[in-house]
């Protein structure tokens, strides 16, 4: 049952990329370039996206616990560090580079195109990479999130 | 040029959002997209395997459904070569990684709950890829 809604869920999440323009590099990139030809667009998909957000998780944070788990998985660090900010700024690099994150990238390996397929060999790399290289310098696991 | 789509956009957005809340209430998990795919990469199959398998089958479905609903699949263009789209996608691994979080995790999940860390991890990823396209667009490129 989990794994039916799971699947639900990703479903929905997918479908909310491609109609928003997230999984269309040549839109995301026109988000970032306000020197050139600027497409607010993805502006209004993080709007939706956190106002949706922002007010069904307060309502979900009222419960005990989650419908199908025993309690809810939440990020405790709090502190800014080199690793957080420096991290988000080579990612920043490489969704200017390609124009997909993850999130965009992955509803659009469906349609079976090389470049998304090439961009995802070349993430799974990258994180394998980065997991390798933060149990050399931290000794601890990475936290997903 | 892409055309400017405020309502299907923030339509497309308001999914996004269903869905990130619904993982939250049924399976009390984050929907941080490269968090999904960096636990979908372990040889170590357990129930935390399985719950994230789906939901990546359910996104990769996705085009496929709205082929049946709306009877089109969406416009895809990428103006990247596969050198960028190579070099552009290991620094994106490497930096969700490192960063703990990508749009999904940081962009929604964590500045939704107000997280200081998330806000500074969106703010620091969106800066870096403006500059980045100013670079390759406005001096380097074109």
């Amino acid at each position: 049952m989990r794994l039916v809604f799971a699947f639900a869920f990703g479903l929905l999440f997918g479908i909310g990329i491609l109609i928003s323009g997230m999984g269309n590099p040549a839109k995301v990139l026109n988000f970032f370039d306000f020197a050139g030809t600027w497409d607010p667009s993805l502006a209004f998909v993080m709007g939706g996206a956190l106002l949706v957000t922002a007010i069904g998780y307060r309502l979900v944070f009222r419960m005990q616990k989650p419908l199908l788990a025993q309690s809810f998985s939440l990020p405790t660090k709090q502190d800014l560090d080199t690793r957080l900010l420096g991290g988000s700024a080579i990612f920043g690099i490489g969704w200017g580079l390609s124009g997909f994150c993850p999130g965009g990238l992955i509803p659009v390996l469906g349609l079976g195109m090389s470049g998304p397929l090439l961009t995802a060999a070349a993430i799974a790399a990258g994180i394998v990479s980065a997991r390798w290289m933060i149990r050399l310098n931290y000794g601890g696991q990475p936290a997903g999130a | 040029m892409t055309d400017f789509t405020p309502l299907l956009s923030f339509a497309g957005g308001t999914m996004i959002g269903l869905a990130v809340v619904a993982l939250m209430a049924v399976h009390g998990r984050i929907a941080g997209i490269n968090g999904i795919v960096s636990g979908f990469l372990t040889t170590h199959l357990t129930q935390d395997w399985a719950w994230r398998a789906a939901f990546l089958a359910g996104m990769v479905a996705s085009p496929l459904i709205m082929l049946g609903v709306t009877g089109q699949l969406p416009s895809i263009s990428i103006p990247s070569s596969p050198l960028l789209l190579a070099v552009g996608g290991f620094l994106t691994g490497v930096g969700t990684t490192l960063g703990s979080g990508c749009t999904s995790g940081h962009g929604v999940c964590g500045m939704s709950r107000l997280s200081a860390r998330s806000i500074a991890a969106t703010l620091t990823f969106m800066a870096t890829a403006v500059a980045t396209v100013f670079l390759t667009r406005h001096v380097f490129g074109g």
